[in-house]
């Protein structure tokens, strides 16, 4: 570890930051509203049904949960594959990782069903179930980045990084492709395919990338902190390989699900008579998601806010991914009779409409104020950004 | 000397109406010994001998009919709120359609309780499972509501409760926000009744759904899967469902 970089909070007497803090309570505050009101009511409040079952909180969750495992990405190149001009930065990933992963696993948990049974959750596991696999990926995830983390900050444990960032790297892998495969293993006909596990590697690399950017701007900025402008070239360059994959495997997904004859009606459904959901897959996930900011992070030289605004471009055809993902593939009809036309009083072969409820998305939106706030609150609390970005580290990354 | 023979053979053949007869007389209660040995008393856990079955006969349902569908709603105290996209639908009436032949079908969908059930494979909490006679449930003491198994089941048979239910059937117990699905009326079953359905089915007449243990070669449902052919719903996805369809 360079001894020359000095780690600092953010300077937290200063009336920004407790607005800053009173600003991210709002959507806290309104998701535990949205919470409390579904819990009392039941689902029947929210846009879901038996054919929607998934709605919005989940398209908040599984994003913020798919953009936790990518987030991490720059602490592992930093200190797994010894590139040394990201270990500055590698504290606040691995600690974006684990706030982002907190919000996502607050949004599941409180949009289940029987959110008082979340203690079954964790002490009931059917070792089966590639969900509850999930589960215990969750929790190594979190305590593997927990310990990195650790090993990061105390300057004594230092020499152990290496091992430790191994072992979350190991597990980084394990977690987005489980996560991945739930989709790949469903029967569903938008689903059902094993090229979810490496596109979801891609799709949280870009995510978490993008976030983590986000973040460093904005930090620097508060502060008045100076980045290197080389550090910033190389986190651009390596977002517009994160965002170059998730279009190279997206474009493979959807041609695939096309030209195979088996699933070429949910291929044609997603992509030309979808609607909201064509829309929102041209538009938003590959339009703003990737082309867009693709044709910002591959010129050359790339201003400041040019570089911000393709993190938020990543970050909306992120959501916009998801909602295709997760609302799309349940509203297309399941098929249970190929080759003949379906029709029923349980809506059997049509295609279900879905709205998001206010509730649902202010649900959302609290897992990401939630994960905001802990970066706002850790960022204050432990020494974890170094004051000045635009020194060189040492070898010891 | 025609007589002696015949004196000599009747004799012979007494002994042998004797010794069968004996033989029977012997062997018969040890057989149907066995037999009562082999079922299951009421108080014994339910066993992996049989294996509980439905056979529908799509000739035989006719389109429109929905005698199964109300029982189903009767017996399990599923109630119409008014709101047909979340409620429950244990069993439905699926109209299909041949666009190339014209040929038309109507037939009843409910839990398949697979030999391989998906739901089980998903379920976080192992609230989905599998009976040993092959009934697949829902625990609904620790199902928490995350309908992961509404997403995996390819027949789209499972439910969730959307809001508060009163005025349950004690026997039928459903819960706001848990998953829920065709029982096969598992509790007229352990009383060797017959689940709602078939009976209706049969009540009215039509005889198109036969309810029984497939392991049985000598039950109805076992003899007429052997003698006709039928199928499975998603047959390609080897999940080796209880529910077969004949007609099809």
């Amino acid at each position: 570890m360079a001894e020359s970089l000095i780690y600092r909070e953010l300077g937290g007497t200063s009336r920004r930051y407790w607005r800053l803090l009173a600003l991210l309570a709002v959507p806290l505050a309104l998701g535990a509203v949205s919470y409390f009101y579904m819990e009392h009511y039941g689902h029947i409040v929210t846009g879901m049904d038996n054919q929607i079952v998934w709605g919005m909180p989940h398209v908040f969750a599984v994003f913020l949960v798919i953009a936790a495992t990518g987030a991490l990405n720059v602490a592992m190149a930093a200190s797994v594959f010894g590139k040394t001009t990201y270990r500055p930065v590698a504290p606040l990933s691995a600690l974006i990782s684990l706030a982002l992963l907190a919000g996502g696993l607050a949004v599941l948990m409180l949009d289940l069903g029987r959110s008082d049974r979340m203690i079954v959750a964790v002490t009931r596991l059917n070792f089966q179930s590639i969900f509850a696999l999930r589960v215990i990926l969750y929790d190594g995830f979190m305590a593997s980045v927990g310990v990195y983390f650790w090993f990061l900050l105390e300057r004594r444990m230092n020499r152990y990084i290496k091992p430790a960032a191994i072992l979350a790297f190991l597990w980084q892998l394990l977690l987005v492709t489980g996560t991945g495969l739930e989709f790949g293993f469903n029967f569903r006909a938008a689903y059902d395919s094993v090229l979810y596990a490496p596109m979801f590697i891609a799709f949280s690399s870009a995510y978490g990338t993008a976030i983590l950017i986000l973040i460093l701007l904005a930090v620097c900025r508060w502060e008045d902190r100076p980045v290197s402008d080389e550090l910033l070239r190389r986190l651009k360059n390596l977002l517009g390989i994160f965002v170059g994959a998730s279009l190279f495997f997206a474009v493979l997904f959807l041609s695939s699900k096309h030209e195979l004859a088996r699933s070429r009606d949910v291929a044609r459904f997603l992509l030309f008579d979808g609607g909201v959901y064509t829309a929102l897959l041209w538009l938003g996930q590959l339009g703003i998601g990737a082309i867009l900011p693709l044709a910002l992070l591959l010129r050359s030289q790339v201003s400041r806010a040019a570089l911000a605004a393709a993190c938020a471009l990543v970050v909306l055809g992120g959501l916009a991914q998801m909602y295709v993902t997760l609302i799309g593939g349940q509203a297309y009809p399941q098929i249970l009779f190929p080759g003949l036309v379906e029709s029923s009083s349980f809506f059997d072969g049509e295609i279900h409409p879905y709205t998001p409820s206010v509730p649902e998305v202010l649900l959302g939106l609290g897992g990401v104020g939630f994960a905001a706030a802990i970066v706002a609150v850790a960022l204050r609390a432990l020494a974890m950004l170094p004051e000045r970005l635009d020194q060189t580290a040492g070898p010891q990354a | 000397m025609s007589t002696d023979a015949n004196e000599a053979l009747s004799r012979r053949g007494f002994l042998a109406i004797s010794a069968a007869t004996l033989g029977g007389v012997m062997l018969a209660p040890g057989i149907r010994l066995i037999e009562i040995a082999g079922a299951r008393a009421p108080e014994q856990a339910v066993s992996r001998q049989v294996r509980w079955g439905l056979l529908i006969d799509t000739n035989k349902c006719a389109p429109g009919c929905d005698d199964c569908v109300k029982a189903c709603a009767t017996e399990n105290g599923i109630k119409d709120t008014g709101h047909p996209r979340t409620d429950a639908q244990w069993i439905r009436k699926v109209e299909l359609k041949d666009l190339r032949s014209g040929r038309t079908h109507s037939v009843p969908v409910m839990c398949q309780h697979c030999e391989h059930p998906p739901c089980v494979d998903v379920c976080p909490t192992g609230a989905s499972f599998k009976r040993a006679d092959g009934i697949v449930l829902v625990d609904r003491h620790t199902c928490i509501g995350c309908r992961y198994c509404m997403m995996a089941c390819p027949y789209k048979a499972r439910s969730i409760v959307f809001q508060e239910i009163t005025d349950q059937n004690p026997d039928v117990p459903r819960g706001n926000g848990c998953a829920e699905g065709c029982t096969l009326c598992v509790h007229r079953i352990d009383h060797d009744r017959q689940p709602a359905c078939v009976e209706a089915c049969t009540r009215a007449g039509h005889n198109a759904m036969i309810f029984g243990d497939l392991n049985d070669p000598q039950s109805e449902i076992a003899q007429r899967v052997a003698k006709y052919a039928s199928t499975h719903i998603r047959a390609d996805l080897k999940l080796n469902p209880g529910v077969r369809y004949q007609g099809l």
